[in-house]
């Protein structure tokens, strides 16, 4: 069965450097530094990480820092957690916007 | 939950464990751990200095925990006779090695673990104890146990996989974190684990499926404030350790279907740097049969050491300088001890998830 995403291919991240080897090291280096420990925990970066994945719906960064968020010691409850507070801002993104709607709304009415 | 040996389960050979390791090498999946070491400089394997001198009293235990490298049991009746257990108190004599690692199954349900203790600290030692924790509620006459071991300053090391109940129970049998709970209580009220006691317990944190640990110390913290926030716990230090591919992790490995995407992540996160710290180059590591192995993991695969002539080396012919000059048995299961700083006690993972995807 042919899909765009491939499991094997999480594995694979690391030869984006084959074809511009300069700015994938530049980007594995920022990331590194961006995830290690400093005024957030690592714990909470990659509880972090976990909630940016489901909002940008990443299927490679879900499974990792699913991996990451257990292997930190989270508990279910708190990964959990984390998804609803990504799925708030998104729905919660759209229903702001409702605001600009209810404004044109008003304007094109009698 | 029976043990595997009791189910007649085809992963309770040995010989099979050892073929599903060779398996994935074959299959081009990893390298072979000797290849790795090979690489940089450490095949063949050899000892240090030797510190601890770890015995297995027996594979009786009263827990069934599902990762159990020994595949104990209730089920399992191997025990360490005394004669065996005399022969390693005529060796611990005759060395100056200062550590005894007692580990089992259950040790104290072996009925000459209070003597064995006791002689060995007459000889100077210094006595570690595995203790399941729950083993101390498991009967009235463990109900002392916290006080003999704090009469014989033996040091405490306990298996609590994780701070909350699902977790440790899922691992570990339904009950065993409440029991833990108390026994932990018990242990802390005369005197284990208190600040400025001398009385060590350490926990040991094992994840709780096929994942490796990451930042000890910060899982350390953790377990610290929910126990003692909680539960009113106090202990010490706080070991993240690996799950070894062998026993009950490995068919567990299997039947999940993530034995060969754990190897791999073995692999990955292989740390050059553990090598030095592997607990085989300090440890010498007897069976319940008094046969000398390079480590518990390689008792579990019964891999022994061998003596001058080839045979099986028993703890009646201990030598300490033949030991000393080995080289130690290693297969792909080692890669669970250099995955960070794995069985070592005291190991960290290293690498984060991010940079364990980077080509090394
Ligand atoms: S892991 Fe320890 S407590 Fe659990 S069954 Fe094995 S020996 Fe017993
Ligand atoms: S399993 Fe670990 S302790 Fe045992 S021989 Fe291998 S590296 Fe050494």
């Amino acid at each position: 069965m042919k899909t765009y995403y491939n499991p094997d291919d999480l594995k694979k991240f690391g030869n984006i450097s084959e074809f511009d080897k300069p700015l994938a090291d530049k980007f594995f280096s920022w990331y590194g530094d961006v995830f290690a420990e400093g005024a957030l925990t690592a714990r909470e970066k990659s509880l972090i990480a976990l909630a940016v994945s489901h909002a940008v719906q990443c299927p490679y960064c879900i499974d990792a820092y699913s991996e990451d968020t257990l292997a930190k010691g989270c508990t279910e409850e708190q990964m959990m957690e984390a998804v609803h507070v990504a799925a708030a801002i998104r729905g919660g993104a759209s229903l702001v916007h409702a605001t600009q709607m209810m404004n044109k709304a008003k304007e094109l009415s009698m | 939950m029976k043990s595997l040996l009791a189910q007649h389960h085809e992963l309770s050979s040995t010989a099979k464990q050892m073929q599903l390791l060779d398996d994935v090498v074959q299959a081009g999946l990893i390298p072979s751990f000797q290849e790795k070491i090979n690489e940089i400089g450490h095949y063949p394997l050899r000892p240090g200095a030797m510190e601890i001198f770890q015995l297995n009293m027996g594979k009786m235990c009263n827990q069934t925990c599902k990762h159990c490298h020994v595949d104990a049991g209730p089920d399992r009746s191997e025990i360490m006779s005394r004669e065996t257990m005399e022969l390693c108190l005529q060796a611990l004599a005759e060395t100056n090695i200062p550590i005894v690692d007692i580990t089992g199954g259950a040790p104290e349900l072996n009925s000459d673990f209070r003597w064995f203790v006791e002689e060995c600290r007459k000889l100077g030692k210094k006595v570690m104890d595995r203790c399941n924790l729950t083993i101390i509620l498991a009967n009235k006459k463990y109900y002392d146990l916290p006080q003999f071991f704090a009469e014989n300053q033996v040091e405490i090391v306990s298996s609590l996989p994780f701070y909350n109940a699902d977790r440790t129970d899922r691992q570990r049998g339904v009950g065993v974190f409440d029991t833990s709970v108390k026994a932990l209580k018990m242990l802390n009220e005369v005197g284990y684990g208190k600040e400025n006691s001398e009385l060590i317990l350490n926990l040991v944190y094992n994840p709780t499926g096929a994942f490796l640990s990451s930042g000890q110390q910060v899982l350390e913290a953790q377990f610290k404030k929910v126990l003692l926030e909680e539960h009113g716990i106090e202990f010490n230090n706080l070991y993240a350790i690996t799950n070894m591919p062998i026993s009950r992790f490995l068919e567990y490995l299997v039947r999940s279907g993530n034995y060969e995407s754990y190897l791999e992540k073995l692999v990955t996160a292989f740390n050059p740097s553990a090598i030095a710290g592997v607990m085989c180059r300090n440890t010498i590591s007897i069976g319940w049969d008094g046969y000398i192995y390079d480590c518990d993991f390689n008792q579990m695969l019964d891999l022994k050491i061998s003596n001058s002539t080839h045979q099986p080396m028993h703890i009646r012919e201990f030598n300490l300088d033949y030991l000393n000059k080995r080289d130690i048995i290693i297969s792909q299961h080692c890669f669970g001890c250099t995955a960070g700083a794995g069985s070592s006690c005291g190991g960290e993972v290293i690498k984060t998830s991010v940079e364990a995807l980077m080509p090394v």
